[in-house]
Formats: C-alpha cells, structure tokens, sequence
C-alpha cells in the first residue's frame, strides 16, 4: 500500500509564548494510505481535530511535516491551496456552513473555487447529490427548508463534489437518528468504493467506527499511543479505558470473561465474531 | 492568527483589592476619577491624578505588560489629537513658524496634557474591565441606574441585554473561526483579489453566521422562558451588592481626589 497522506513529527502549539499556552500535538506521525479506510479515535480534547486540521493545510504545523503524495503541502501557498481540494475534510454539524440560496448553488461553491468549468460543475454537483442520496427536485429547493439530516447530506456533498483522493469526515453522524446514521455511513462507503478514496473517519463512538474502518488510530493527549486493525486495538482494552475511550460493549463482556479467568480471545468487536470465538472455546472444550 | 487571540480589555481573575471592590464602587471612581482629569489643569493636578492612577494599578495586581498591550490601539489617536493640538492652539510664545502653522510654547504643553488625558483616561477603564467580571459590572450597572425605573427606563432589561451581548462575543467569535475554516476547506479564498472581491468572499461567512446567532437567540429566549423568566419585577439575586468599608473609603478616596483635582485646576497649577 502507498502511503498518500502523511505527517512527519508534527507539533502544534496553541497560543505559543503567552499563558494560555496549550500543546495540542506532540511529534506526531501519522500515515494514511490509498484507498484505505481509516479510523480516528479520541476523546475531546485528545488534539484529533488539530491533527485533521493540519491535513488539508487548515493549521499550520508549528514543527514538523505534512506530506500529500509525498509532498510538503506547505512548500508553496499554490501547493496548499491545491491540497484543501484533493483532501476534503466535512467539519462536525457541517450543515452551519450553508449559506446560499439553493443546494445546488451551495454544493458547487466548491467545485467553483477549483476554477471548473459550468459543465464540469455541473456533473459533480448531481453526482455528489447522488452520492448523499438527495433528489433532483431538493437541488432548487433553499438549503434552510430542508431537514437537518438534509442539510447534513447537502454539505457532506460540498465536500464530495470536489471529489477529493482523500475524505476526511469529523463525526459525520452526531445527531442523527439510526436510521440517518446507517445511511450516511452507507454513502460514505459508495464514494469510497467508487473512486477508490481514503476515508478518514473521526469518531468518538466504538461501536460504529469498528463496524466500518479497516484500521483504527488512536489519537490521545496529543499522540499516537495505539494503532492497528480494530481486533489489534480492542486487544488493548484497558489501555483504552484509561484514555478516556470504552470499547464496544461486546469486547467489553469478552474482556470481563477472560478476567475471570476464561481461556477466550477478547479482541472480538461484532457478534459473529464473538459468535465464532464462543464455538471455538466451546469445540476446545468438548476435545 | 486566530481571532481568539484578541483579549482587549478581558477579565483577569483575581482576589487583589480592586477586584473585591464593589462593582458600584468601581464605577463611581471611575466616573469620579474622569470628571479629576478633565479637572487638572497642570503639572501639579496631572501629577496628583498619576499617583492615583499608579497606586490603583499596583494595588490591582495587574500585569503592566496587559495595560500596555491596550495602550497600544489607541497610540494613533493619541499622537493625532496631540498633533492638532500643537498646531492649533493660540499663544504667545512662538517656537517655531512655518507657511501657516505655529506652534508655541503653549500648544506643546497643552498636547502634551492631552496625550497624558487620552492615556489615563484608557487606563482607568481598562482597569475596571480587567478587575471586574462581566456579570458584577452589568449587576453594577443596573443598580446604579436603578433610579431611572422612575421615567420608565428599562433598566433591567438594558442590563440584561449587556449581558447576554458580553457573554456572546467569544461564543461567536470562535463561530467565525469554525466557519472560516469550513468554507477554506472548500476553497474560499479571503486573502487575494480586490476590495470588492474579498467583501464577496465574507458572503459564505456571514450567512452561516447570523443564522447561527438567530438560532441561538432563540434557544437562549426558550430557555429563559422555560425558567419562568418575565424580566426584572420581584427578581432576586444570587450575589447581592453590598457596600463594605472598603468601598466607602474608596469612594472618600476618589471623592477627595476629585475636590483636589478641582481646586488645583482652579488656581491652574
């Protein structure tokens, strides 16, 4: 696998040289490759939205690096400019961006910043529309009749439209009901398989980031402690917990099984998994 | 640089003297402290007024690095009263006299007091705003005005207003600095192009911005009501006001200054 987003030993320091100085990162190195579907976790406060932050050039790294296809995206201001286009990130609540007088103006605001031309523009709004599930006829409707979930969809397809190599979404899902939860996931994952995009998915809920991500970062105080496929991760439940972060609830029960001293892998993270590690105990069992 | 950064005129927490002091308090010296200033006329008044100024600010705890860092916006303003008060006032002892200026020994001397007014004057405020948090001087505020219930003034209501005006300002400005960044993110671009090019570029900011402060208007008026809120009749507080002998030697204090300060002015010394 290619790496495609990196970050070299990168700091960041708030309001450096007063009182109010604040280490949000700490060297941090951080990669993310084609087409992989990534998972970032952290409690509030852990610097998982100044590290995304720095990924498309939104924060400038007090030291380090950031590489987008193995260059600085710092090395010229044309350069950053041109990385906020190839790595999309969709803000938390991002539908308190909209502000034009339709959708479908409002999802071309960035497509036109790119310096598209009208018809280009004009294939990725509906495609980007298509992606989040809305219909032709919501494309002339104003951004403020729709619901919130609507409004979400529509700004998710700001982002889209721009068809970013890299998608980077901060908690896409807070809010919504499941079944709105379920659907946004699913969009995600059709642009995913589609343009064969890296996702980055920033999240704080365990249970929907294990279900959808092949590989799991850790961001905590400002660092990378852990990283992994999901099982390698949930391994580490109580390391997890002193951060801060629960596990889904069915690795917590594995885990509490093995404390008490039953003999069964407690990295599981879904049902069938736990499913298959009981009839594995169990087959041990009857040999 | 994040707009966060901004901190004219921020409270600093703190347990000194100052911010001890009865917020009316506060504001009564303050005022009594301004009407001093225009008072003094000279070098002896000015001087007096600098002793106050200085016990005040030492006493206060405050750095003299944030007095100073609000010092600064106001240094243009300074120099260019000072500047038209060297050229324009009238005297008799001409310095120097070029095309259709001259400037005297009086018009220095005068500019000079006005620099001196201008900074004290910004001082002085300062100093209130940094002692006192926002609540206790619009709690202040409303029981100063309170007389004006009389003719209808609705004081609790303006008081109110002042409040939940303070409170908001770091709320939207953080909201700024969250939208900024969702719009750059797709592309906006508020530092090149021309004037009108970059007021069309706060389009995508300030849309999203006065909803959001509508939005929260409104919650912020539910929430109220659904607290029973219905303005300042039959109202009680959680911290009550009360004067303490600190405050009433305060007020002596600036009471005296004043008087001085009038005298002083009035025999122009």
């Amino acid at each position: 696998m290619t790496p495609i987003l990196e970050t070299r030993r990168l700091s960041h320091i708030y309001s450096a040289g007063t009182p109010f100085q604040h280490t949000a990162l700490d060297e941090v190195d951080f990669t993310a490759h084609e087409g992989e579907y990534l998972g970032l976790i952290g409690r509030t406060g852990s610097g998982k939205s100044t590290l995304i932050q720095h990924l498309n050039g939104l924060l400038k790294p007090t030291s380090g690096q950031v590489l987008f296809q193995g260059e600085d995206i710092w090395s010229s201001p044309k350069k950053t400019r041109a990385t906020r286009f190839q790595v999309g990130l969709v803000f938390q609540y991002p539908e308190y961006q909209l502000f034009e007088e339709t959708v479908y103006k409002d999802i071309s605001f960035g497509p036109k910043n790119m310096g598209l031309d009208a018809k280009e523009v004009d294939r990725r709004v509906r495609s980007a529309a298509c992606f989040v599930g809305l219909r032709d006829d919501q494309l002339q409707a104003s951004p403020f009749e729709l619901s919130g979930g609507q409004k979400r969809r529509v700004a998710i397809a700001g982002v889209i439209a721009m068809e970013p190599r890299v998608l980077i979404l901060d908690e896409p899902t807070a809010g919504l009901d499941p079944v709105g939860v379920e659907s946004i996931l699913g969009n995600i994952r059709d642009y995913h398989k589609a343009h064969n995009a890296t996702i980055i998915l920033v999240s704080h809920s365990m249970e929907e980031v294990a279900r959808t991500v092949d590989r799991l970062v850790v961001v905590s105080n400002g660092r990378i402690p852990l990283e992994g496929t999901p099982r390698e991760v949930f391994r580490h439940g109580d390391e997890l917990e002193e951060m801060g972060l629960g596990v889904p609830q069915i690795t917590r029960v594995f885990h509490r099984l093995r404390s008490m001293g039953v003999d069964i892998d407690p990295s599981v993270y879904t049902i069938a998994q736990a499913r298959q590690a009981i009839l594995d105990r169990l087959g041990k069992g009857a040999k | 640089m994040a707009l966060k950064d901004i901190t004219l005129g921020q409270y600093f927490p703190g347990h000194s003297l100052v911010h001890r002091l009865d917020p009316r308090t506060k504001l009564i010296a303050l005022i009594a402290y301004i009407v001093a200033l225009f008072l003094a006329a000279s070098f002896v008044s000015y001087a007096l007024m600098v002793l106050v100024l200085a016990l005040s600010v030492t006493v206060s705890r405050v750095p003299l690095k944030a007095i100073v860092r609000g010092l600064k916006p106001i240094l243009f303003i300074a120099i260019f009263t000072a500047v038209l008060n060297m050229l324009y006032t009238p005297g008799t002892h001409v310095l120097v006299s070029f095309w259709i200026f001259t400037i005297t020994t009086e018009g220095l001397l005068r500019a000079f007091f006005m620099v001196v007014r201008i900074m004290m004057l910004v001082t002085g405020t300062f100093l209130l705003t940094y002692t006192t948090s926002p609540i206790l001087l619009t709690d202040g505020l409303e029981s100063l005005l309170s007389p004006l219930k009389a003719l209808k003034v609705p004081v609790h209501e303006l008081a109110m207003m002042m409040s939940i005006a303070l409170r908001m300002i770091p709320t939207l400005i953080e909201e700024t600095d969250k939208i900024m960044a969702a719009q750059k993110a797709r592309g906006a671009d508020f530092e090149s192009g021309g004037l009108i090019q970059r007021a069309k570029a706060l389009v995508p900011i300030l849309v999203p911005l006065f909803i959001s402060a509508f939005r929260r208007a409104d919650e912020l008026a539910v929430a109220m009501e659904c607290r029973c809120y219905h303005g300042g009749e039959g109202r009680t507080r959680l911290r009550q006001l009360k004067y303490e002998g600190r405050d009433y030697a305060v007020l002596a204090l600036f009471v005296l200054v004043t008087v001085a300060a009038g005298v002083l002015g009035h025999f122009g010394l």
